[in-house]
């Protein structure tokens, strides 16, 4: 477990995915991130592969970002049947991941984060 | 009132309408969307049926419970969590009810919650709110399921992919609407409405 937040990125990509965590763990290599990406090695998202990557946090806060629509729809039924507690944000994928994961490493309060996110919501 | 045998006639004729009917809904998803909604509900309504064909079943509940969650999983795209929602909310009324009105407002209920669509937005849902009320008054007929669908045409998408095309997206079918019309027409075949 690193910091008191895990960060859990799902794109319809695997690729995305992953490569989004390895230019996150750049800046927040104290942070637990984890990727979900694409369905059974097609576009798209997975439920139960979201569901169990987003249980298998030990981080009690789980703050989730995706890239299109049918990954927050996604993502929504996982958290409600999760007993995690998640944060999901309706920001630039890339951007905000990184503003996140960097500011989670540098131990910025999490009230402070989510404002600067707030600026980089860009979906509904 | 509903039963289940009739229920498992009505999905397995609707997994083979969407099989037969592939590259339609590849189609009308690739004019205004990404173009897998055929290929994405193929792969979901395959595993139905073979979930259910190895099943028994003695309440509506879990049957439709099945449906939904296999769809959650297998779908893929957008539809999956969509067209899940809306069985999985069936399966919750079910457990006290067997009418079809209510279990199809169930469906539409889940769909919006998961969606957040409204009807004239271009989406599944502007072919299940005319089907339910015209389920609601004992008159579904393959017209009301037809021109429903025929009425997204003109519709302009707010919602979902197609939105990203604005004004562009009018002009054509639905692809949700499409597939939730198959839905309904496989409902009237199987005999749930007027059983």
């Amino acid at each position: 477990m690193g910091k008191e937040i895990g960060m859990l990125v799902v794109s319809h990509v695997n690729e995305i995915a992953t490569g989004l965590t390895t230019l996150l763990d750049q800046v927040a290599k104290g942070v637990t991130i984890k990727a979900v990406g694409g369905n059974d090695g097609e576009v798209g998202t997975d439920y139960a592969r979201i569901q169990e990557a987003m249980d298998s946090f030990e981080e009690d806060k789980v703050w989730a970002f995706y890239d299109l629509g049918s990954a927050k729809m996604n993502l929504e039924m996982a958290m409600e049947s999760s007993d995690k507690e998640v944060r999901l944000f309706d920001t630039a994928f890339i951007e905000s991941a990184y503003t996140a994961a960097s500011l989670i490493q540098a131990d910025v309060g999490e009230d402070a984060i989510v404002a600067q996110l707030d600026e980089l919501k860009i979906k509904e | 009132m509903v039963e289940v045998t009739t229920l498992k006639k009505w999905i397995e004729l609707f997994a083979d309408k969407v099989t037969e009917n592939k590259e339609t809904l590849n189609k009308l998803d690739s004019d205004i969307g990404d173009g897998d909604h055929g290929s994405n509900m193929v792969r979901g309504v395959t595993a139905v049926k073979e979930k259910i064909d190895g099943s028994e079943y003695d309440n509506l509940s879990d049957f439709f419970k099945d449906v939904g969650m296999t769809l959650v999983s297998k779908v893929g795209g957008a539809s999956g969590p969509l067209y899940g929602s809306a069985f999985i909310s069936m399966a919750k009324v079910a457990k006290d009810s067997d009418d079809l009105a209510e279990l199809i407002e169930a469906g539409l209920e889940g769909i919006q919650k998961r969606g957040k669509a409204e009807p004239g937005e271009k989406t599944m849902i502007d072919e299940w709110v005319p089907v339910l009320d015209a389920i609601k008054g004992d008159a579904l007929t393959s017209e009301v399921i037809q021109d429903s669908l025929q009425k997204t045409k003109d519709m302009k998408a707010t919602k979902g992919r197609a939105s990203y095309l604005g004004d562009r997206s009018i002009g054509h079918i639905d692809a949700g609407a499409q597939s939730s019309a198959y839905l309904f027409e496989t409902l009237l075949e199987a005999g749930v409405v007027n059983g």
